[in-house]
């Protein structure tokens, strides 16, 4: 069923950098210590602390909305948000507001092979609040505890446009946001452990009209999965409101991922004046054209144009550059196999092939294939032993499991095995024989002239010897045999 | 021994020379404070017996000979909306009565780093917020003087100190004539540093746009050498100014003679009280018989300065004093209800009149449909206040005004009226929102026998020169200890 509805999606994602220290002070980030552990007068908002920012944030924040193709502001500014809330020890959080680090970016996303570009409004920085524990306290039902470790470790904030027009869309562009992030590496994308968090901005319109529907705004939505789920649902609660006669109210809506559907959490005339101005305690954030130069040059290829050339370069197609530039580490370790085999298909096919699946069955993590044993100067190694005939793709596939299994050198794991090709000579032209008092057919065509079956022979020596004869002694012993 | 008739560049000579021992004079502070402080209330703590510890082992240095530090064993009072490890912290608020920071401010350490002896915390108005030291939680502080006027604000108490001899040095804040309106109502020097000359690492923020942690003492020698023990970088205030710190007190007896003095003539208006505006034309002949030029200048637009100040300040304030919401420390009250009911409760008893009519103003001005036409026109205002001050610098290098238009005023004459109370303010706000110096120093008495204070100006990072003019003015008007 065609309905006329389209949906008008937005996404504000927050992404925690990857610094050692917070955004102001220089308590660890660390995840998993003990409640408070990482904490100190600035990051507990005690009376007279002041914030000192940390440029390493700074850097890493410039990458990512340098990555995500935005403007960067040359004077970017500080702002405090005030709230009251208990995990918010300074009754602010500072901020960027109406002056935000980089602007006008986008992604490119691609579905069904058309190719979208989804607007970055902004990429902003801010200091994030500290957690409240509701849960596992024997006083739990009375009181709730406060941890604030997480109290000023760096965020970004990145603000799309609202260009997204499905779920599918918004599943993509979060695929791609994340996949460029952890290129870059500010941010490891863990949406479980809070690392990648993302709201939705939804709302519904006639298709070809240009006004905006009135908007909800989603929040809690903790998975990809869960993305694509709250928006569907999200869409479809708002059309039934409008066909049903009534009108969508404005307000935040919370994802109740067990009952798989959105409840109201605010209305619009709750929703908080957070009355932003600028903060006096910093200065503005210049980012001059040296340091973003500086930045510029430190930063790897994205998955975008690193895909595109995998094509180009390496002859493969899409769908394959598609694959092996899922991470950086995977990408690293196609092209490094390639490089060092002179045989980029072939590297390909055992990548996308045997090791991915080894991969899939050890939950090795792509992101750092530190899992791997298997390295790029293995799998070269084993596929210019292939190449030399020194070992059959037959072979090749058992040196390959062990290789993972052992993280044994190829040729280690040849001799290991009595995988060692045959070149003794007797001992081949003993196999010959054999093979062509059994064939005496093919032996006779081949010497009347029909020599193009002569791979049939070489097949059967090779086959005699469990893959392992040395071909060019069997090619040479069969001529000779052959000829008669 | 009465520390009111010693400075402390001669206490250390006296040191010095084994004449006198810290642990004397530390013992003598505390016997003064006993004595005194019953009817002045300059401090709202003390801490005898660090202090005494201190002098003993500063005692043990003097005795072996060691080279001393500029302030060695110089007792200090310190105001107390600034940190000191260990020693509570209020504020002059019942919302932080038994508040005890474990970090110290930056320019307390460096008090100390020169040898300074803290002997308390002084009492001020809450979370300084005024200009008479009535604003406290806890007990007004009083003139000493005449005890029944103000000490004025909001570092009465540490201006008071000075003045009834219980410290050689305080220090004050300043946000809008704190330390100076103090200075002059006790009859002391006091210097309102340039914005980012002093950190305010550990400055409890009151507007942190304005505030700067400055000196009071009785000379503008002790402030000269306070000041620059206590400047220059730190790395731990983002807004402390990386400016090299120039040595103030070698640079004190530099000659003034052809010095341009610019004399405002918006602040030499209509409520400004008589006798004042008669001592400040006898301080302005000194600076004539001195050598110095003297050129009417104008300020245009000091007129809209209290109310640009009460803008920023207090929207500035309402996000500061956010976090005194009884979850993490200080006072809590008990709500059986709610969070909200929590929040409300704690701040409503927590918080003193004052600083609610600030935060409330300070929240209206930054809120949704207010802010462009109150916060962000006060910012505008304030550059061109600022611009003010540009175009006379190009002409002068010093401006000269009253302090206040008044002297010390009764205990409870203005409480009553805020917007009074704001208006004697006046000629002290412009200078944080420029952030140039500012310095008062005292230049006589009126007929009740009550201070005056004289304001100098200076342009940013000019201290130098600011001292140096106090300086002279102090010596050849004979307002020297
Ligand atoms: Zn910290």
């Amino acid at each position: 069923m065609i309905h006329p509805y389209e949906a008008v999606i937005g996404l504000e994602c927050h992404a925690q950098l990857l610094t050692k220290s917070k955004l102001f002070c220089s308590c660890s980030t660390k995840f998993g210590d003990p409640p408070n552990a990482n904490t100190c007068p600035v990051c507990l908002g005690l009376p007279g602390a002041l914030p000192v920012l940390n440029r390493v944030a700074v850097t890493m924040a410039v990458k990512a909305a340098i990555g995500l193709n935005c403007t960067i502001n040359p004077e970017s500014q500080w702002a405090r948000k005030n709230y009251f809330y208990p995990d918010l020890p300074k009754g602010y959080q500072i901020s960027q507001y109406d002056r935000p680090l980089g602007h006008h970016g986008f992604i490119e996303i691609k579905l069904e092979g058309k190719q979208k570009r989804i607007g970055v409004q902004r990429v902003h920085m801010e200091e994030d609040a500290g957690k409240s524990l509701h849960e596992g306290f024997p006083d739990s039902n009375r009181s709730t505890y406060l941890d604030f470790n997480r109290s000023g470790v760096p965020l970004i904030e990145i603000v799309s446009d609202p260009d997204i027009r499905s779920s599918a869309q918004a599943y993509d562009y979060l695929a791609r946001l994340k996949q460029i992030l952890e290129y870059l590496d500010v941010c490891d994308g863990n949406m479980d452990e809070g690392s990648l968090r993302c709201d939705a901005n939804v709302s519904v319109r006639k298709f070809g009209d240009q006004k905006l529907g009135t908007r909800t705004e989603l929040k809690n939505i903790n998975s990809f999965r869960f993305v694509q789920k709250a928006i569907d649902y999200e869409v479809h609660r708002q059309i039934e409101v409008i066909e049903s006669g009534g009108q969508v109210v404005q307000e935040t809506r919370l994802w109740n991922s067990v009952e798989e559907r959105t409840v109201s959490m605010r209305s619009k005339e709750e929703a908080h004046d957070y009355r932003y101005f600028p903060d006096p305690d910093l200065p503005l954030l210049v980012v001059d054209s040296e340091w973003i130069k500086t930045i510029q040059r430190s930063m790897p290829e994205l998955p975008e144009s690193r895909r595109e050339r995998f094509e180009k370069e390496y002859a493969l197609s899409e769908y394959d550059a598609g694959v092996l530039t899922t991470t950086r580490a995977l990408a690293d370790f196609f092209e490094e196999t390639a490089k060092l085999s002179g045989h980029a298909k072939t590297a390909a096919n055992w990548i996308m092939g045997d090791l991915l699946r080894f991969y899939k069955d050890n939950n090795v993590d792509l992101k750092d294939l530190s899992g791997s044993r298997v390295t790029p100067r293995m799998l070269a190694g084993m596929i210019s032993l292939v190449d030399k005939g020194t070992i059959s793709g037959k072979i090749a596939k058992t040196v390959m499991e062990e290789m993972y299994k052992s993280g044994k050198d190829p040729l280690q794991i040849i001799e290991e095995k009595g995988l060692l090709q045959i070149s003794n000579t007797a001992e081949i032209e003993k196999i010959v024989n054999q093979v062509l008092e059994e064939n005496p057919k093919p032996v006779e065509q081949y010497r009347l002239g029909k020599t193009g079956n002569f791979g049939f022979f070489v097949g059967q020596v090779m086959k005699a010897t469990g893959g392992r004869a040395n071909p060019q002694t069997v090619n040479e012993i069969l001529k000779k045999r052959l000829a008669g | 021994m009465n520390l009111r008739n010693i400075t402390a560049d001669k206490l250390v000579a006296l040191y010095q020379n084994r004449d006198l021992t810290a642990s004397e004079v530390i013992t003598s502070v505390y016997d003064d404070i006993e004595r005194t402080d019953k009817e002045v209330h300059a401090f709202l703590s003390n801490c005898r017996e660090r202090a005494l510890e201190e002098a003993r082992r500063m005692d043990t240095r003097i005795a072996a000979g060691e080279p001393l530090e500029p302030l060695a064993g110089v007792p200090v009072a310190i105001k107390d909306n600034m940190t000191i490890r260990d020693m509570t912290t209020t504020c002059g608020s019942r919302i932080l009565e038994n508040y005890v920071p474990p970090y110290t401010a930056t320019a307390v350490e460096r008090l100390r780093g020169a040898g300074a002896i803290v002997v308390g915390k002084t009492n001020c108005d809450e979370f300084a917020m005024g200009s008479s030291t009535e604003n406290s939680g806890f007990f007004v502080t009083r003139n000493p003087h005449n005890l029944d006027r103000v000490p004025g604000g909001s570092s009465g108490g540490s201006a008071a100190s000075v003045a009834s001899g219980t410290s050689l040095i305080a220090l004050g804040s300043d946000t809008g004539g704190s330390i100076r309106t103090p200075a002059a109502f006790c009859g002391v020097v006091g210097i309102k540093p340039t914005y980012g000359r002093v950190s305010r690492y550990g400055l409890v923020a009151f507007a942190s746009s304005l505030d700067q942690i400055g000196p009071i003492a009785k000379s503008v020698r002790e402030c000269a050498q306070a000041l620059e023990v206590i400047s220059g970088f730190d790395h731990f205030d983002s807004t402390s100014a990386d400016t090299a710190v120039p040595e103030f007190v070698k640079n004190l007896d530099q000659p003034i003679k052809g010095i341009r003095i610019g004399i405002p003539k918006e602040y030499f208006v209509a409520g400004l009280d008589a006798e004042v505006r008669t001592k400040i034309e006898a301080g302005m002949r000194i600076y004539e018989d001195l050598g110095c030029e003297l050129h009417e200048i104008s300020l245009p637009h000091t007129e809209y300065a209290i109310a640009t100040y009460y803008l920023i300040a207090t929207a500035e304030a309402s996000s500061n004093l956010a976090r005194y919401d009884g979850v993490r420390y200080g006072l809590r009250e008990a709500a059986d209800s709610s969070l909200q009911e929590m929040y409300r409760r704690t701040r409503h008893h927590g918080f003193g009149q004052e600083v609610k009519r600030r935060i409330l103003l300070g929240t209206y001005a930054l809120s949704a449909g207010y802010y462009d036409a109150y916060y962000l026109k006060a910012l505008k205002v304030r550059t061109l206040i600022l611009r003010d001050f540009q175009k006379a610098f190009e002409q002068v290098d010093i401006i000269l005004a009253p302090t206040s238009p008044t002297v010390a005023f009764k205990i409870g004459e203005k409480t009553g009226d805020p917007l009074s109370m704001y208006l004697s303010d006046i000629f002290t706000i412009t200078q944080p929102l420029a952030g140039i110096p500012a310095i008062s120093v005292p230049c006589g008495k009126n007929s009740e026998n009550l201070p005056i204070g004289l304001q100098l100006m200076a342009n940013h990072f000019q201290e130098g020169l600011l001292l140096g003019v106090a300086h002279h003015f102090e010596k050849a008007g004979g307002f020297v200890v």
